[in-house]
């Protein structure tokens, strides 16, 4: 996927979330630290240009304490940041890409440990399709892949951003 | 990221690297501690012995309140009460203890290196808990998190350790770990509490005035007379000793400059702490014990991906 794919990509996210949400006064966006944070930050920034008026609650979670591998890796923790309550509000996460569905188990469970939010919705950039561990599907999906396990997928952002899927060997 | 040693037996072993990854994590473990759940479910398949063979009531609760919100499980032996005063020995307890599958051993010891003995003859990860005149690392991390929290860095800051120097392993690890990390130290007491070549040893300063090396340092660490350590005379009275080198409210007064008070706790008020000063804005006593739970959650959490998968 190139820069202008994953531009138009992006902006079909932003819209759908939009369709679903404005004007935005009970729903949370959560971006999962580390790599979902560039797709909410671009996310966020295209709704605050089309909706400035808006009031966004935009936060990020780290979920490095709620994996369930610690036993073969560990993990650098970042920052968790939610400035507000999440009880009672419909709460977006967003990541990049949705492999095991490993990932965002735990950052259900890190969320749930934050209050009792009303609607939990998932906003996935690219879905590997057929290889998901848990019974976990995205509301929001900006590309749908085939890909096999031995292949890896990495989206890169900034001035050369594009998704790739390679062979990891 | 991984810490470069199996155990935590002291800061002598650790990397700068490694300690700078442990406070690291204990910034994100202090963030987890303000939330309205403070528990992670991270080491929730983890046992947990803690074993003390010396008195302790802070180390204790914040050990124990550090691995409840790691979800881990945790036994106590203290000891007074158990088979130890039937004569068994320190490995056949431990022994015993971990054929009952135990992960992981927090243990204090009045004797200096006993950790360092059962980490050669067993599997389990060992934390020193403190160990006689040795080392008490979790002390010396909670105290530079404290530190690096108030005053920004580690680097190029001037910390003074005050007191009974000779019998400290705070002391020690302290000055292990500020070394290794840039800062600046300066040891007083009197002559009879520093160790001899202690100077050369550590590349730090000694200096004798406490008014001296107060007004030298950006942060204090005084030390508490460990009058169960000494077997002989080393001062002629406590009164002496509080004259002499006792932190009064007047003396930090005297000083053209506000520096912070630490202190390992637990206080003889009045002998090297004044009640006042201990009380007062300057004091991050209770701001050691509070980063103390997230410091020993970043040590136990660090440790326990070094658990032999069985």
């Amino acid at each position: 996927m190139d820069k202008d794919q994953l531009n138009l990509t992006l902006k079909r996210l932003a819209h759908q979330l939009i369709e679903n949400h404005y004007p935005f006064t009970e729903t949370c966006f959560i971006g999962i630290q580390p790599r979902g944070v560039p797709l909410s930050d671009f996310i966020i920034d295209y709704i605050r240009q089309l909706y400035p008026e808006a009031e966004l609650k935009y936060g990020k979670l780290d979920i490095t304490f709620y994996r369930d591998d610690i036993r073969q890796q560990l993990h650098v923790p970042s920052e968790t940041f939610l400035p507000f309550s999440i009880e009672n509000k419909k709460v977006v996460l967003i990541d990049d890409v949705l492999y095991t569905g490993r990932t965002i188990r735990a950052a259900m469970d890190a969320l749930l440990d934050n209050g009792r939010p009303s609607k939990v919705e998932l906003c996935i950039l690219v879905d590997r399709r057929y290889s998901r561990q848990l019974p976990i599907h995205p509301d929001y999906c900006g590309k749908a892949i085939d890909s096999i396990i031995t292949q890896k997928v990495k989206v890169y952002w900034g001035e050369d951003a594009r998704v790739i899927l390679y062979e990891n060997i | 990221m991984q810490l470069s040693t199996k155990h935590l037996l002291g800061i002598r072993d650790l990397s700068a690297q490694d300690i700078q990854i442990i406070l690291d994590t204990a910034t994100q473990f202090k963030d987890v501690l303000q939330r309205p759940i403070k528990k992670v479910p991270s080491l929730r398949d983890v046992t947990i012995v803690n074993l003390f063979y010396e008195n302790s009531t802070r180390t204790r609760i914040s050990f124990e309140l550090a691995e409840k919100r790691l979800s881990a499980d945790t036994i106590n032996f203290s000891s007074s009460g158990s088979s130890v005063s039937k004569g068994e020995t320190l490995l056949d307890t431990v022994n015993n203890i971990l054929s009952m599958k135990v992960d992981m051993v927090v243990m204090r010891h009045s004797a200096s290196g006993a950790p360092h003995f059962l980490a050669k003859h067993i599997p389990a990860v060992i934390v020193n808990a403190g160990d006689g005149i040795n080392e008490h690392p979790t002390q010396a991390l909670l105290d530079a998190f404290s530190i690096r929290e108030k005053l920004g860095g580690l680097e190029g800051k001037k910390v003074a350790i005050i007191g009974d120097i000779m019998h400290s392993r705070v002391a020690l690890s302290n000055i292990y770990l500020l070394k290794k990390m840039g800062a600046e130290v300066t040891v007083a007491g009197p002559p009879t509490l520093i160790p001899k070549h202690i100077q050369e040893a550590f590349d730090i300063r000694v200096e004798y005035n406490v008014r001296n090396a107060l007004q030298w340092c950006d942060v204090a660490n005084v030390l508490r007379i460990q009058l169960e350590r000494q077997n002989q005379v080393l001062f002629s009275s406590l009164r002496e000793y509080s004259l002499a080198f006792g932190i009064s409210k007047h003396l930090l007064d005297s000083l053209d400059k506000e520096i912070f008070i630490m202190h390992p706790g637990p206080i003889n008020r009045g002998v090297e702490l004044d009640s006042d000063v201990a009380d007062s804005r300057q004091s991050l006593i209770l701001d050691q014990v509070e980063n103390g739970v997230a410091v020993r959650m970043s040590v136990l959490y660090l440790l326990s991906g070094k658990r032999d998968n069985n």
